[in-house]
């Protein structure tokens, strides 16, 4: 293990600030913002993993295993509200969906 | 030889971080959400090869299994299977574009100062599992982790059952068995007994039926 610690942070968190960047300038499709959701959890799932590996204790690693459970079935779920969404207003545009406003 | 393998550690995480990093920008950017989602695969191909770096390679294989190989195809099936007007996405991006760089970057900043990069230089402890990864890992998962590990499969279950029943559309013309309806179902409602008195046809009448 060559490669300290910090870099693996350092990786982490330019990926979750990208992805905070991407719901900043994507905020009007949906599939994106889910996206940008995943690059998230990616993000914090790099830091588990690394500092798992480093403190030398398997909770880490353990709860990223369940965090890539939850995260299949919440897209999955995520993915076929889109659908339904998609099959009653034709649209996916965040904008558009203001009907609770009304 | 330590040494060159140190430096080529340290080439292929430079090479698969920059890689990551890279694509997420794609994920971002790109203007076709079919290449967006593209993208975010190589992300996550590229995030678990910097996952295999730290040692870690059962879920190394189980993000490129369970999110390259499913969850990515789910989004790429959804994307296609839809026909989306791209262009009123778009709007905004350019107005948004300032806002969400300098909220990045600030974050970014915020976040560096926050770890320390250079206090942070602590060495790797030896390998916790001795022998493997997976090893050291399923002995965590099976005996502390159990109970959640049990509801982690219930999820997966109601994360299916959940996603076909929102996708399901029923429909008025389609034909089906009702099972109920077809065991309940007794000799009366099928066939009704009439009873009719025989009727010689008259004779007029079967002169006419010859006739034709």
């Amino acid at each position: 293990m060559t490669i300290p610690l910090s870099w693996y942070i350092v990786f982490g968190t330019v990926l979750l600030c990208i992805s905070i960047a991407g719901i900043f300038i994507n905020r009007k499709n949906v599939i994106v913002l889910l996206m940008a959701i995943e690059l998230m959890l990616l993000a914090v799932d790099t830091n588990f993993v690394a500092f798992s590996r480093f403190l030398g204790d398997a909770a880490g690693q353990v709860f990223v295993f369940f965090i890539l459970t939850v995260a299949a079935a919440e897209s999955a779920i995520g993915l076929a509200i889109v659908v339904l969404l998609f099959r009653n207003r034709r649209t996916v545009n965040v904008a558009e969906l203001d009907a609770l406003r009304e | 030889m330590p040494m060159n393998h140190a430096i080529f550690q340290t080439v292929c995480f430079l090479v698969f971080a920059g890689a990551a990093a890279l694509s997420a920008l794609g994920v971002i950017g790109f203007k076709n959400t079919v290449h967006a989602v593209l993208s975010l695969v190589l992300t996550f191909f590229s995030a678990a090869c910097v996952w295999l770096l730290l040692q870690a390679e059962f879920l190394a294989l189980a993000l490129v299994v369970v999110y390259v190989g499913a969850v990515m195809v789910l989004f790429l099936f959804v994307v296609m299977m839809l026909d989306i007007e791209l262009e009123p996405l778009r709007e905004g991006f350019i107005r948004y574009l300032p806002v969400g760089i300098g909220a990045a970057v600030i974050m970014l900043f915020e976040m560096l100062g926050i770890i320390g990069v250079r206090a942070m230089n602590v060495p790797a402890g030896p390998n916790p599992a001795g022998a493997s990864n997976i090893e050291w890992l399923g002995q965590a998962l099976f005996t502390h982790f159990l109970l959640p590990f049990e509801i982690a499969a219930l999820i997966l279950t109601v994360g299916l059952v959940a996603a076909v029943v929102l996708a399901l559309r029923t429909r008025t013309f389609s034909r089906r068995q009702d099972p109920a309806r077809q065991s309940a179902v007794r000799a009366a409602t099928r066939l009704r007994m009439v009873k009719m008195p025989a009727v010689k046809p008259a004779p007029a009448a079967a002169e006419k039926e010859t006739a034709t």
